[in-house]
């Protein structure tokens, strides 16, 4: 579904990225992992054309979508939750669904809402409420929601579970899972990789720009290597996430 | 005692040309948080437009107004093509825009000297048949009625426009979050350039009725407005859009209850300027604003 060679992305003179190549597959979960300051939020945001590649070629469904423009590529359905959420604090909570359907049919509009408000009864109960009354973890929700509002074939999930208290980063796995079992195709970024692993059916290992190795899931998280770097000391931790 | 009920109802009326003025500054720096300087020059264009349509070209008012409304509107577009959009990129562009917008204020106050003289200029008679109304002693023409009817119903439009369609909320959420908005699908060069053309047409109404009201219209007139719709956004809560509207209405009634009280005209905008500072030492962040202060 998505394919992409050779991408380099630069701020001035820095390459955050540096001729990267990865691939996912439609309805899988894949996964880029690494430390802070990899270049992982840069890469989804190459993807979805907010910050432009100074080389490199990004394939969609075939297509050729490098040049495209952010909002030509959510009409493509190429979709980000961004890391930080960014809720839009002083609209309320249905108007930030309402945007998340912003490149959609208005006769989608009320079978969506009422999908996500079933997935999400917390939503509908403040659904007048400002965005930014929520929650950290109620404001991640939404997050979600309008990105599935948009209708993504390609969902870029920027580091969901950053800054949420233990139970809320379940939930949030949960509903990663949820997603994977619909057949959502997922390119899933977080920090927390050992959880991200459990999800995801192939990963990407990302450090200084680069991506350093790559694999199925489960066989990464076998590795010795991957597992004493990346994934702490704790490989005898019950997993939380089947 | 009727003295000062007609100086209030004529504050009303000039408070609504200020609001409606006040309303398409305060829109263009809500998005962008960036002072479009040439609002003002806009405003004199719009005006000037109209009576050279109603003047020259023969035209009804009727007709007059929401053309050299659009014409306003499509300088917003120029305005931002020129002055605003190739800056954008720039760290600096909220003080680079501001100097650029001074810049077009300058070039379109020349144009409009070049075309229409620097003479004060007048809509002909019999532009807007007026009739004239005696109500407790209190004066009130068709024409003062006309103006805050219409500076009224596009305030309203406007308000409704922002909180009920999509591009409305589309502007509210570049205002917010560029870069959400931006992921999320909209075309954000495209509503900034969709609230200059809002913005500026509005400027452009405001400078019709303006003229309308006072019988006058000068190349310079809008640096008589300039300040007060400053002060005005100030006075609402900058990017506020109801703020602008109650903040016109404060500023035009402060205006004339001076004026109403003194018994002259010399101390008008001494008094309504230091009404805005005692409000904003109360509220600093204006009537509306959402209290968004800067940290010390
Ligand atoms: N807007 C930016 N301007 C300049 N440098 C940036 C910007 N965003 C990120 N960087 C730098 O690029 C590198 C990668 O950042 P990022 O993609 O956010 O990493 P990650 O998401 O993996 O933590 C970091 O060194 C970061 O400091
Ligand atoms: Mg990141």
């Amino acid at each position: 579904m998505l394919e992409v060679a050779g991408l380099t992305v630069s701020y001035g003179p820095i390459e955050a990225v540096r001729e990267i190549s990865l691939r996912v597959t439609e309805g899988t979960v894949v996964s880029l992992v690494g430390p802070n300051g990899a270049g992982k939020s840069t890469t989804l945001n190459a993807l979805s054309g907010v910050v432009p590649a100074a080389r490199g070629r990004i394939l969609f469904q075939g297509r050729d979508i490098t040049h495209l423009s952010p909002h030509q590529r959510v009409s493509q359905g190429i979709v980000q939750i961004p890391e930080g959420r960014l809720v839009l604090a002083g609209m309320t909570v249905r108007e930030n669904l309402e945007m998340g359907a912003y490149r959609r049919p208005a006769s989608e509009f009320k079978a969506g809402i009422a999908a996500v408000e079933a997935r999400f009864p917390i939503l509908a109960e403040r659904r007048n409420a400002l965005a930014g009354t929520l929650s950290g973890g109620e404001q991640q929700m939404l997050a979600i929601a309008r990105g599935l509002m948009a209708r993504p074939k390609l969902l870029l999930l920027d580091e969901p579970s950053l800054g949420l208290a233990p139970l809320l980063v379940k939930t949030i796995f949960d509903i990663v899972g949820e997603l994977r079992s619909g057949g959502q195709t997922i390119l899933l970024v977080e920090q927390n990789a050992r959880q991200a692993l459990l999800v995801s059916s192939h990963a990407y290992v990302m450090e200084n720009g680069k991506i350093v190795l790559e694999g199925p899931a489960q066989q990464l998280m076998s590795d010795p290597a991957v597992i004493s770097t990346y994934l702490g000391q704790a490989l005898d931790a019950p997993a939380s996430v089947a | 005692m009727n003295l000062l009920a007609q100086q209030l109802v004529n504050g009303l009326f000039i408070g609504s040309v200020y609001g409606l003025f006040a309303v398409g500054y305060t829109l263009v720096f809500g998005v962008l948080d960036i002072l479009n300087l040439a609002h003002a020059a806009v405003f004199t264009l719009g005006g000037l437009v109209a009576l050279w349509l109603v003047q020259t070209a023969g035209m009804s008012i009727w007709l007059a107004f929401p053309l050299a409304t659009l014409f306003a509107g499509l300088l917003g577009l120029l305005l931002n093509q020129v002055a605003f959009a190739p800056l954008r990129k720039r760290a600096d562009s909220q003080f680079s825009g501001l100097i650029s917008s001074i810049a077009m204020a300058i070039i379109f106050e020349a144009v409009a000297m070049g075309l229409f003289g620097a003479r004060s200029v007048r809509f002909p008679q019999g532009t807007v048949s007026v009739h004239i109304w005696h109500i407790a002693g209190v004066t009130i023409t068709s024409l003062q009625v006309g103006i805050v009817l219409v500076a009224a119903l596009l305030m309203v439009v406007l308000t409704l426009f922002i909180q009920r369609t999509r591009i409305g909320k589309a502007i509210r959420a570049v205002a917010e979050s560029e870069r959400a908005a931006m992921l999320l699908g909209v075309n954000v060069n495209g509503i900034i350039a969709s609230t200059f053309l809002i913005s500026s047409a509005l400027g452009g109404a405001a400078g019709i009725l303006y003229g309308l009201y006072f019988d006058a219209l000068a190349p310079d007139m809008g640096r008589s407005i300039e300040l007060k719709g400053l002060a005005v956004i100030i006075l609402g809560g900058m990017g506020s859009i109801p703020g602008a509207i109650l903040g016109g209405l404060a500023f035009g009634l402060s205006e004339v209850l001076t004026v109403a009280i003194t018994g002259t005209s010399n101390l008008r905008d001494a008094v309504a300027f230091t009404v805005l500072f005692a409000i904003l030492l109360i509220r600093p962040s204006g009537l509306l604003g959402r209290g968004k202060m800067r940290e010390a």
